[in-house]
């Protein structure tokens, strides 16, 4: 079946939640309206208002009675309408979600996703374009994924909202109305484990959400030039399957890591230093970042100037192996 | 400053300081004369583990310690008000509620102790831990008071209900105010207990709010009401009205307990820096304990042997919460790494094993 991705995410709720009755959506306009990218579409109206609801516009107020929900015995899934709107949530999520099952020594679970819609690339306005993976990456006690495609987005929602553990779902959004073949009856991958998107021996891009269909046209364009690229999609941004990445790199001993987010502390500094850990004599290069700059996300008219794009992942590539 | 016309809000009182019984249209108690004496009884025990507790910071064996003193009233009076299938979520100072939910004083302790972050099953005392960050626990009750409602359980006498226990503080905070928003939106089953003890650390209820804080509630669109918090009887008599309220489907209700915080913020606190010793003096003459003792006495339905009999039952718990304290055990280190996920990782497993090995490298394994 052709979807797209925003569909399938639309499709793997609907399973979901016919699934498990414990299963409730909140957010903001997410009921008749059925989200401000229709990925909760027509779900109210099967499903009924108990169990998809629109809430205050307070995003605090949508992880907080999360959170309560959770106790009483549901597995909520929160739509943060916009990645720039999360921060009013923030200290529920770091302080409260994430903390609450270690804090209890496991008598609270916290099967608790939030999915926020991240990225640039749709000239949007200010606080609509943001990558904040990072700070829930950083935060112990969360788990942060994100799907590149529609099949992942379908299985990997169903896979998130079945975790006992507090997710943050990270949707791409300028990825939303890219359609692919689902199979919904395929047997999915494990939402713990990264994929070699693209197979190849001369240098392994490592990328994840938007950023992978951004490598793997990158790769298509080198191979034009005879070289071969191997592109990891991560799936999972924390933890990290660091197993598949090491596995990629110690074959092909080079290593460029590409997103949206800023550069320092990102997720891309994390694996260059374990690859520096752990294969700094098996390396022929460093690992390089093809990332977002330390600045604010810039007015849309020049977002093309600060996104990684198949021009700027080549020229990393170039460099690499150079080397 | 101008001064809040607080001597001119009404307050809901059934037990002048002096011991006398009043009666209000409104709120009221018949209660056996067994149950007044187990009133009394729970004051003065929850005032000695305070104290035994703040003696054990003062020694050394706490990091920090959160008093009550002087917020019995509030605490017993509505901890006693909630019936067993009642959720509460607590604040750090509710050592009281925590009393009448049946919470070990000692695994409170343990909490300040800085062996645990916090210590009982949320689930089976329906008590939830303790919440630092001032009002984030009032959007986990509404949350709670939702998942009630959907599961149909409001609307008659055995209804379920949640209470929600914050500060004059807290009132500030944003998510206070959400929880108000969001518990009005949806009619769910709660009560917003604010105990209002006249200061956070050091600064007035008067920097927080410009009107009395039960008038709050009108805004959002369910009641409020002020009760004298030094008043068991009072406020048994107005969380039980409002609890019942709850769980059958009146909605949401916020009390404000009028009290008065005697001790300290926390034991790193010095309020003689900014408050002054006379105005602990005159709310010494409305303590909890000694109007209800005054009442007790004045009823005949106690004597001195009931006054000794409860003095050697706190002895008892003090030297029981001594003991145990000073028996209670570190965690292992290597329990730091368990329950942060409901999954293990096999990121987490290998920090684990990183600071197992390294402190087994010590000379007789520790370090």
């Amino acid at each position: 079946m052709q979807l797209t991705l925003a569909k399938a995410l639309n499709e793997g709720l609907r399973a979901a939640m016919e699934r498990d009755p414990k299963v409730v959506l909140l957010g903001e306009d997410i009921g008749k309206l059925g989200g401000v990218f229709r990925v909760t579409d027509g779900l109210q109206k099967d499903f009924g208002e108990a169990r998809v609801f629109d809430t205050p516009l307070a995003e605090s107020g949508i992880v907080g009675t999360a959170i309560g929900l959770a106790m009483r015995g549901y597995r909520p899934v929160c739509e943060i309408q916009f990645d720039g709107f999360v921060y009013p949530a923030y200290d529920q999520i770091v302080s409260q979600l994430a903390k609450m099952h270690a804090r209890s020594k496991g008598s609270v679970a916290m099967p608790v996703v939030i999915r926020i819609p991240y990225g640039g690339g749709i000239g949007a306005v200010e606080h609509h374009s943001e990558s904040p993976e990072g700070y829930f990456v950083h935060t112990a006690g969360l788990k942060v994924v994100s799907p590149s495609n529609p099949a992942d987005a379908y299985f990997m929602i169903q896979q998130a909202i079945a975790s006992n553990d507090p997710i943050v779902f990270f949707e791409p959004k300028r990825r939303y109305w890219e359609k692919a073949d689902v199979d919904t009856d395929a047997t999915p991958d494990p939402l713990w484990a990264s994929r070699i998107a693209r197979a190849g021996s001369d240098l392994t891009l490592v990328a994840y959400g938007p950023m992978v269909k951004t490598c793997l046209d990158a790769a298509a364009a080198a191979e034009e030039e005879g070289r071969s690229i191997e592109v990891v999609d991560l799936r999972t941004v924390s933890p990290l399957d660091f197993d598949t990445i090491r596995e990629s790199v110690r074959r092909t001993r080079r290593a460029v890591v590409v997103h949206e987010a800023p550069r320092t502390l990102g997720v891309g500094s994390e694996i260059a230093a374990r690859l520096s850990e752990e294969l700094y004599y098996e390396m022929e290069a460093p690992v390089l970042r093809v990332t977002g700059f330390d600045i604010p996300y810039p007015p849309s008219r020049v977002e093309e100037e600060y996104l990684p794009d198949l021009d700027r992942v080549l020229h990393a590539v170039d460099r690499s192996l150079a080397y | 400053m101008t001064v809040l016309p607080e001597a001119s809000t009404p307050l809901v009182q059934l037990l002048t300081p002096e011991g006398e019984r009043l009666h209000h249209p409104d709120y009221d108690v018949d209660l056996s004369d067994d149950e007044y004496r187990a009133f009394y009884r729970d004051l003065v025990l929850v005032r000695r583990i305070d104290a035994e507790a703040t003696a054990l910071q003062r020694q050394g064996e706490l990091g920090l310690w959160a008093p009550l003193a002087g917020q019995e009233a509030a605490q017993v009076g509505s901890g006693r008000a909630l019936r067993p299938q009642d959720f509460a979520f607590p604040t750090y100072r509710e050592h009281g509620v925590a009393w009448c939910k049946g919470v070990d004083p000692l695994t409170l302790l343990g909490l300040f102790r800085g062996a645990s972050n916090g210590g009982w099953d949320p689930q089976e005392k329906r008590f939830q831990l303790y919440t630092i960050v001032i009002g984030s626990q009032t959007l986990h009750a509404t949350g709670y008071a939702m998942g009630i409602l959907k599961d149909g359980a409001v609307g008659d006498a055995d209804g379920e209900a949640v209470i929600a226990y914050f500060g004059d503080g807290a009132s500030s905070q944003g998510d206070v105010n959400e929880a108000f928003v969001w518990s009005a939106a949806y009619h769910v089953p709660i009560v917003f207990f604010c105990q209002n003890n006249q200061w956070g650390i050091s600064t007035p209820t008067s920097t927080q709010s410009r009107i009395p804080l039960y008038k709050r509630a009108e805004g959002f669109g369910f009641p409020g009401v002020r009760v004298d918090g030094n008043d068991v009887l009072a406020s048994y008599a107005v969380t039980r009205a409002a609890l019942d309220a709850a769980r059958t489907g009146q909605g949401p209700t916020l009390i404000e307990a009028f009290t008065y915080r005697m001790g300290a913020h926390t034991t790193s606190d010095d309020p003689t820096r900014y408050r002054l010793s006379s105005d602990l003096e005159a709310w010494k003459l409305k303590d909890p304990l000694e109007r209800m003792k005054s009442f007790l006495f004045k009823q005949q339905l106690a004597d001195a042997t009931f006054i000794e009999s409860v003095e050697a039952d706190a002895d008892a718990l003090a030297a029981r919460i001594r003991k145990g304290c000073l028996e209670m055990p570190d965690p292992d280190p290597l329990s730091m790494f368990d329950d942060v996920y409901a999954e293990q990782t096999v990121l987490l497993e290998e920090q684990r094993e990183e600071l197992g090995t390294y402190l087994a490298g010590f000379v007789g394994g520790g370090h």
